[in-house]
This record gives structure tokens, C-alpha cells and sequence, in this order.
């Protein structure tokens, strides 16, 4: 099992983790089936509130844009894994994140 | 001209073709260019470097992954300028690659094809941080540099310059003659989100009524004898930035009225012209008159003051900022010091009382002159009291008996010349001044000018029209 943590901006992530008013986090099984997904809107976009609600819903995996390295350092410290300037739709983010197939700065777009 | 898409090459220019991309390379801002869905263009070699993408991976990626600006979040400037049909410039921060945190100015405008349809957008990134970190070297007893003092009055007013210079509100500030009226209203456009737009200064007081209108709100061509082209005027050159109305109070009551509807609904009407035009301008007015005096006396219109009065900066009297007059000596001291050559380590004991003692009625700009004479005339390390103008010396606080410095609340009481001097208005004292300049300087102009800290053209003017010498 996983929890995975995605920052939303309307149907794609959010371009800022700190900005971010939409998170949606997808609970995995091992063998990459999504058992659970639950989109939370923020009462206000805030880095620490973000980094609060992931340490408090026990979120093993953040997926993200941009983010600043305060934050990052404190998420890894606490042992949260962050791949981070991922870009695309937040369906093709979701659909390879459960299959563990994200790395940082990895582009889901069609380009052209 | 032309710029062909697939090789960005610009024709016509030069006589062979040149490359676009060689062009936005050298220059040290960023740009970013976006087609009609914000999908990026090109990206130059100074956003590379600010974002962390090369101008490969960002082709065709949607603008908010490529500069992760707050605005992509808060409000999209593309969409700001599609609603606005002109550039927009604001400051914002952006998260590179690198996950930094970067204070940017962002400047959009559209690009439009020659048929005047927009076909895309350009925006200029400019990385703040140098700015920032220049501000932060002022310490706390100075404020971009030019503003300088330590007294509560001072500090209260470094704190709140920059929430002034945050909104977007008319400023009204008052003080005295030569308490940094300019300096300040100059500050808060440097510190605000126009300091990249134009600070354009009008001096309500030294243009005749007929010419100030057209100085001010501008004319179309044949608008009146003599107008054989068309002029802006200073609000339509302030576009996107602020406009400093200095001596407001001297403002005649029927520009008042103009300014009061342009203050409404910031759409100017220009001399002999039948279209409004829409300025984006801050206003910031400045006068040493009192001005609820003045509308309650029929001089001044009572609702422009209300329009004015948004936000309120009063600058307290140079005798009234205590310690500040110390601080400002061994400023200004500094200043003329490389100027005229000198090695003045200081001031004697002597010196020293007296220019703490004077009070000052020109206030900083006077302490400026003193200084700039003295420095002039000292020939040792240490400025005397024999290096000081005649003038302040007349004055002797010992028999005051208190040092306005060492009392929070510099003493009222003065001696009879004083508080003549003080009684006279500042026309009086201007020429009181110019009358000391000139004695002492035995008769020559340049000379007195430079005493005063004015130009040779300027004393002539003033002493024309103080009648020190004749009309004709």
C-alpha cells in the first residue's frame, strides 16, 4: 500500500506546491491498483499547511511541480519521498504514479 | 523587416539576416515569447539561467510549468492582458528547478501581427534579488540610501514607506520647506510595484496657469495659437508609473477641478480634444501649505483634498528630529567631502554647538547649504565656527540654555531675532538668505549660488523676483 499526494490546479497540477489549493491524494496497492481517491480542498494555500495535512494523513509519496528546497529537505527529512517538476494532466500523473514509474522532472504531454 | 518562425530570423534590419534568438540572448532580462494557447515560444538565455529549463524542454509547454510564477496561481497575467489590451507590469516570485524561491518584476504585452490581431505574448522576467539585497545594506536608519535618520519621527515613517508604496492610493505629503518632500514621494515609487514605469515630477508652483493645463493633461495639434503639435502631457507620460504634483496647494482652482475628475475615474480630456483617454498613473501631491487653511479660506477645493488626503504623510521639521541633525552633519559631511577635495575629519566643539543649536528654519536643505559652505571654506581637519556662515552664528543657543538635542521636545523658547526669523514666511526667509549669499560672497553671483546649493540661473530668478535686483 501507498499514499500518494498530487497538488491540483484545476484538472493538472499545480504548478506551485506552496500555491496549491487542491490536493488529491490516491491510496495504492503494491501491485499498482488504486484502492482509494480523495480530492481535499484547502482552506488557504500555505507550504506549511500543505506540509502539515501530508505528515498527518501519513502520505509516503508527494508528486509535485514546483517546490521550493525549505520544503523538499523537510519532507524527505521526514521521510516523505518528493518527485518533484513533474508536469502534465493530474488522470496520467495518477495513472504512473501508481505504477511507480515517476521521476523528477518527468514531462506527461503530448507536445506539438 | 520580417522574422521568419522556423530558423526566428529578422530580415531587413541589417543587410543580411540576423538570428533572433543571438538578439534575446544578449540581453540581460529574461524573455519569454507564448503563442495564443501559452504554450512557449522561445525562452532567452537569461530565463534558461532564472527557470532552470533550456529553450528545447520548454517548447510547447504551457507558460505556468515554465516560470511557476505566484500569478499563474493568483491570477493569470495573460488573462490580466487580454481584459486590459496593454502591458502590464507587476513583481510576483517564481520557483525554478533548482527549487529556488525568485522575487521577479514581470512585464506581459501581447504581440501583434500587422494586421493588429495578437497572435501571441511576450513577457520580460527581471530577477529582483540584486535589488533586494541593495535595499537590505541600507541598515535601519536609512531608506534607499537617500533618506536618512534615526529620531522616532524618522524610523516611524522607514516603516511605513513600504506598505505605502505596496497600495495604489493618491499620497498627500506635508512638511516644511526642505524636509524631503521630493525624496520620499520619489522613495515610495522606487519601492512600489511601478518603480519600473516612469516617476515623472510637475512643480504646481512654477508654471503659469495657461501652460501648466497643457503641461499637465497635454493638447491635440491646432488646439489652441501656437499648438501646432500634438503634446502628451505629464499624466499621459506617467502612464504606468506615478506623477509627483509638488506645491499642490499653488495648483489654480480651476485645474483643481480637472485633476478632481481625472482622480474619478482617471480618464483624461486634453486641450482641444473630444476623447477621453485612460491613464494608469499614482498620484502623489506634496505641499508645505496648509491646506485645509487654504479650503477653508475658498484657495483650495475642499473635495480634491479629501481625494488627495487617501493616505497621509506628514515629515516632521528638522528641529523636531533630534538626534537626526547630528547624523545629517556627519552625512553630508561625507558627501562634499570627496566633492570639493577636502580631508575634514569633523567639527570642532564649538562648531558643533552652534549647528545643533541653530534652528533651522530652511530645515535639511539648510543644513545641506551650511555644510556644502562650510566644507568650502575649511581649510583645516576640523570645520570652526569661523568656517560656518555669518548668519547662524547671529544665533547663539547658549542663551537658550538648552541643547534641543538633548530634550526630547526641542525647546520653544527663542531668542528675539529667532523668532522673528521664524515668524517671517519662507519668502522672507528665502531672501534673507539670498541677501546673506550674496553679502558674503561679496557680491558674486556664482559664488552665492553655490553657497545656497542652487544654480546660477535659479539665484538670478529668485533674486528677480525678490526685487534684490531690478524687474528689467
Amino acid at each position: 500500500m501507498a499514499k500518494i499526494l498530487i497538488p491540483l490546479l484545476g484538472d493538472d497540477i499545480a504548478p506551485r506546491f506552496d500555491l496549491a489549493q487542491e490536493v488529491l491524494i490516491i491510496v495504492t496497492t503494491t501491485e499498482g491498483e488504486i484502492i482509494e481517491e480523495r480530492p481535499i480542498v484547502l482552506s488557504t494555500a500555505s507550504a506549511e499547511g500543505l506540509c502539515n495535512l501530508i505528515l498527518i494523513e501519513k502520505v509516503d509519496t508527494v508528486v509535485c511541480c514546483g517546490i521550493e528546497q525549505e520544503y523538499y529537505e523537510y519532507l524527505t527529512w521526514k521521510k516523505v519521498k518528493v518527485i518533484d517538476s513533474v508536469i502534465g494532466p493530474c488522470e496520467r500523473i495518477v495513472f504512473e504514479a501508481a505504477r511507480d514509474n515517476l521521476q523528477s522532472e518527468d514531462v506527461l504531454l503530448e507536445r506539438g | 523587416m520580417s522574422i521568419e518562425s522556423a530558423n526566428y530570423l529578422i530580415r531587413g534590419l541589417m543587410d543580411s539576416s540576423i538570428e533572433l534568438h543571438q538578439i534575446l540572448d544578449e540581453v540581460p532580462i529574461g524573455i519569454a515569447a507564448f503563442d495564443l494557447d501559452r504554450k512557449m515560444v522561445l525562452l532567452n538565455r537569461k530565463l534558461e539561467a532564472l527557470t532552470g529549463f533550456s529553450n528545447e524542454e520548454a517548447q510547447s509547454l504551457q507558460c505556468r510549468y515554465v516560470l511557476r510564477s505566484a500569478l499563474c496561481h493568483r491570477g493569470c497575467l495573460i488573462k490580466q492582458l487580454l481584459e486590459r489590451n496593454g502591458p502590464i507590469d507587476t513583481e510576483s516570485d517564481l520557483i525554478n528547478k533548482n527549487r529556488e524561491k525568485i522575487p521577479v518584476r514581470i512585464t506581459a504585452a501581447p504581440l501583434n501581427d500587422i494586421n493588429g490581431s495578437i497572435v501571441g505574448f511576450i513577457e520580460f522576467v527581471e530577477d529582483l534579488r540584486p535589488l533586494r539585497d541593495c535595499l537590505h545594506e541600507d541598515g535601519p536608519f536609512f531608506f534607499q540610501s537617500k533618506l536618512i535618520g534615526k529620531s522616532h519621527e524618522m524610523q516611524r515613517i522607514f516603516r511605513i514607506l513600504p506598505v505605502i508604496a505596496q497600495t495604489d492610493s493618491s499620497v498627500l505629503i506635508t512638511g516644511e520647506t526642505g524636509t524631503g518632500k521630493d525624496f520620499i514621494a520619489e522613495a515610495i515609487h522606487q519601492s512600489s510595484n511601478r518603480a519600473k514605469g516612469p516617476f515623472i515630477k510637475v512643480n504646481c508652483g512654477a508654471l503659469p496657469e495657461n501652460l501648466l493645463e497643457s503641461e499637465l493633461f497635454g493638447h491635440e495639434k491646432g488646439a489652441f495659437t501656437g499648438a501646432v503639435e500634438q503634446k502628451p502631457g505629464r499624466f499621459r507620460l506617467a502612464n504606468m508609473g506615478t506623477l509627483y504634483l509638488t506645491e499642490i496647494g499653488d495648483l489654480p482652482l480651476n485645474l483643481q477641478v480637472k485633476l478632481l475628475s481625472f482622480l474619478d475615474d482617471r480618464v483624461l480630456h486634453p486641450l482641444g480634444s473630444t476623447k477621453g483617454v485612460h491613464v494608469d498613473v499614482r498620484v502623489i501631491a506634496a505641499t508645505h501649505r496648509n491646506l485645509e487653511q487654504m479650503a477653508r479660506d475658498g484657495l483650495f477645493r475642499q473635495d480634491l483634498l479629501f481625494r488627495l488626503n487617501v493616505i497621509r504623510l506628514h515629515l516632521p521639521p528638522l528641529g523636531k528630529r533630534g538626534e537626526d541633525i547630528k547624523m545629517l552633519m556627519e552625512h553630508f559631511l561625507q558627501i562634499f567631502n570627496p566633492r570639493f577635495k577636502k580631508k575634514i575629519a569633523g567639527f570642532t566643539d564649538e562648531a558643533k554647538h552652534v549647528l545643533i543649536g541653530y534652528p533651522y528654519p530652511g530645515n535639511v536643505r539648510e543644513l545641506r547649504n551650511i555644510l556644502e559652505y562650510a566644507v568650502n571654506f575649511c581649510d583645516g581637519s576640523k570645520i570652526q565656527e569661523k568656517h560656518l556662515p555669518e548668519y547662524i552664528l547671529e544665533y547663539d543657543s547658549s542663551m537658550i540654555g538648552l541643547d534641543p538635542v538633548s530634550t526630547a521636545e526641542p525647546s520653544r523658547i527663542q531668542t528675539d531675532s529667532v523668532v522673528q526669523r521664524n515668524q517671517l514666511s519662507w519668502i522672507d526667509t528665502e531672501r534673507q538668505m539670498i541677501l546673506d549669499a550674496i553679502i558674503k560672497a561679496r557680491g558674486r553671483r556664482s559664488q552665492a549660488a553655490k553657497m545656497l546649493g542652487m544654480g546660477r540661473s535659479t539665484l538670478w530668478r529668485k533674486m528677480k523676483k525678490y526685487g534684490v535686483i531690478p524687474q528689467n
